[in-house]
């Protein structure tokens, strides 16, 4: 039974975020007036098809002045940790990988290892565009996870556990968006900068390092950090979901539905910011991190403390 | 099964910490021990841990040996490095730290014949951690965190900017 519902949940986090990639050029087409690709199947969406058969027909090359192992492993490392990562996802009461007491820990701990894979590709390239990015990449992630780990303390406390399924039972009577509004914001931004997406893409900022970390990557290679970085998006999105907008529950619909709308709903505004926002200097980046979210995420400790002992007497 | 996971995890951790020490090329000594802490917080979660596991996982992979690694990356550490490094590693080397560690192995030979605690009767969740160290461990915390106060003030000091006189 596990066996069968982890397949599922593999193949099916796969062909999301694969089809992901698609949902984001149609969506950044109609808001730049302009039509995207419609021309494969129905609406566009077998151009991902069309896509994976010529990267896999692409010539995978190594450069020659590469750290070869190093090389071939990065590409592997973000797939693994953030597929690992999805093992505590709570889509519904019973269709849930694994149900471990410190449930929450492990996403932090797991999704915290996708940083070596910009740092092994950044450093076995060989490059110094490659080196830039992996470098900006180990500080901007290093940095956002600890305000991503902090802003969910908040919610921890709420739900007295660190189990997500229990965590999102906790959320019965009041979704923990309302009481954690800061620890939801915080936590999104984090999500965003630690997997780098725009405007937090500066490990691959395109007009100044060529293509940052996965630059002297090619064929499925490539295709895996690209991949990787959209099923990070469902990851991050479908987290969300689970601490702060009440996992599977809502009335009528049935659980796993209700899970997967909720998490649709945030890989649009996922791509809506995309849309929306230029990328900041990398000194601001950092600067708005360690001065900015970081005493916010302490306040919001504090408070949500101080108020939860007061309303328990 | 658990025996069997648990020593599949001591001898990747061992092996690995091995080649941690012997490697002569920084990052790739680095990844050794990243094995290493992944196969400690396995045999932790066996032992019945899973808080210091998921700690283990977040603290050390996530951050600690990330720190190291851009610290190595900032060196850019050459071919010319590696060689240097091979002509350390001597033979001659080894009697020190291999003195060091015959009296640890000893030791840890002597306690386990006297029948050592072993853990992985009860499961320890992360609210039990919790009341341990804010009950008969807390001034053990308290210390611990002046010297992490010591370290961010110092921090502060080495980063702040001087006053330049305006030209």
């Amino acid at each position: 039974m596990i066996v069968v519902v982890a397949l599922v949940v593999l193949l099916g986090v796969l062909a999301i975020g694969a089809w992901l990639i698609i949902l984001e050029r149609r969506l950044l087409a109609l808001w730049q007036d302009r039509y995207g690709p419609n021309r494969a199947g129905p609406f566009g969406l077998a151009q991902i098809v069309a896509d994976m058969v010529k990267i896999f027909f692409k010539e995978d090359w190594v450069p020659p002045f590469a750290d070869k192992v190093p090389f071939i492993l990065a590409p592997g490392v973000i797939i693994a940790t953030v597929l690992l990562s999805f093992a505590v996802v709570p889509f519904s009461p019973l269709f849930t990988v694994s149900r471990l007491n410190v449930g929450l820990l492990f996403f932090l701990g797991v999704s915290s290892l996708g940083v070596y894979s910009v740092i092994l590709g950044g450093w076995a390239s060989n490059s110094k565009y490659s080196l830039l990015g992996g470098i900006r990449g180990i500080v901007q992630m290093l940095s956002y996870e600890v305000f991503m780990g902090l802003s969910v303390v908040g919610v921890v406390m709420l739900a007295g556990s660190f189990d997500l399924s229990d965590i999102v039972r906790a959320q019965r009577g009041l979704w923990f968006f309302i009481p954690q509004i800061l620890g939801f914001v915080i936590f999104f931004i984090g999500g965003i900068a630690v997997t780098h997406r725009i405007p937090f893409d500066l490990p691959e900022a395109e007009n100044e390092l060529v293509a940052g970390f996965h630059t002297e990557y090619s064929g499925m290679k490539f295709g895996m950090f690209y991949v990787g970085e959209y099923v990070g998006v469902v990851l991050i999105s479908a987290m969300t979901v689970a601490l702060f907008f009440g996992g599977w529950l809502g009335p009528f619909l049935p659980p796993l539905v209700w899970f997967l709308l909720k998490t649709f709903l945030f890989m649009c505004v996922f791509i809506l910011v995309r849309a929306a926002l230029p990328r900041p200097r990398y000194d601001q980046l950092l600067a708005f991190g360690w001065k900015l979210l970081l005493p916010l995420s302490l306040a919001n400790i504090v408070l949500t403390a101080a108020i939860y002992l007061a309303a328990k007497g | 099964m658990v025996t069997v996971l648990f020593f599949v995890a001591g001898a990747l951790a061992i092996v690995s910490t091995a080649l941690a020490v012997t490697r002569p090329n920084a990052v790739h000594a680095l990844l050794y021990l990243i094995v290493a802490i992944l196969s400690l917080s396995v045999l932790f979660y066996l032992l019945g841990a899973p808080f210091a596991a998921a700690l283990e996982v977040i603290v050390y992979a996530g951050a600690i040996v990330v720190l190291l690694l851009f610290v190595v990356m900032m060196l850019n550490l050459s071919h010319q490095s590696v060689a240097e490094e091979r002509t350390l590693l001597k033979p001659s080397i080894w009697i020190g730290p291999g003195i060091l560690a015959a009296v640890l192995l000893g030791a840890l030979i002597a306690l386990l014949s006297n029948g050592a605690p072993a853990g992985g009767d009860s499961i320890e969740g992360p609210a039990a951690v919790g009341t341990a160290l804010f009950r008969p461990y807390l001034v053990g915390v308290e210390i611990a965190s002046f010297l992490l106060i010591s370290g961010v003030v110092g921090a502060y000091h080495l980063g702040r900017r001087l006053k330049e006189p305006r030209p």
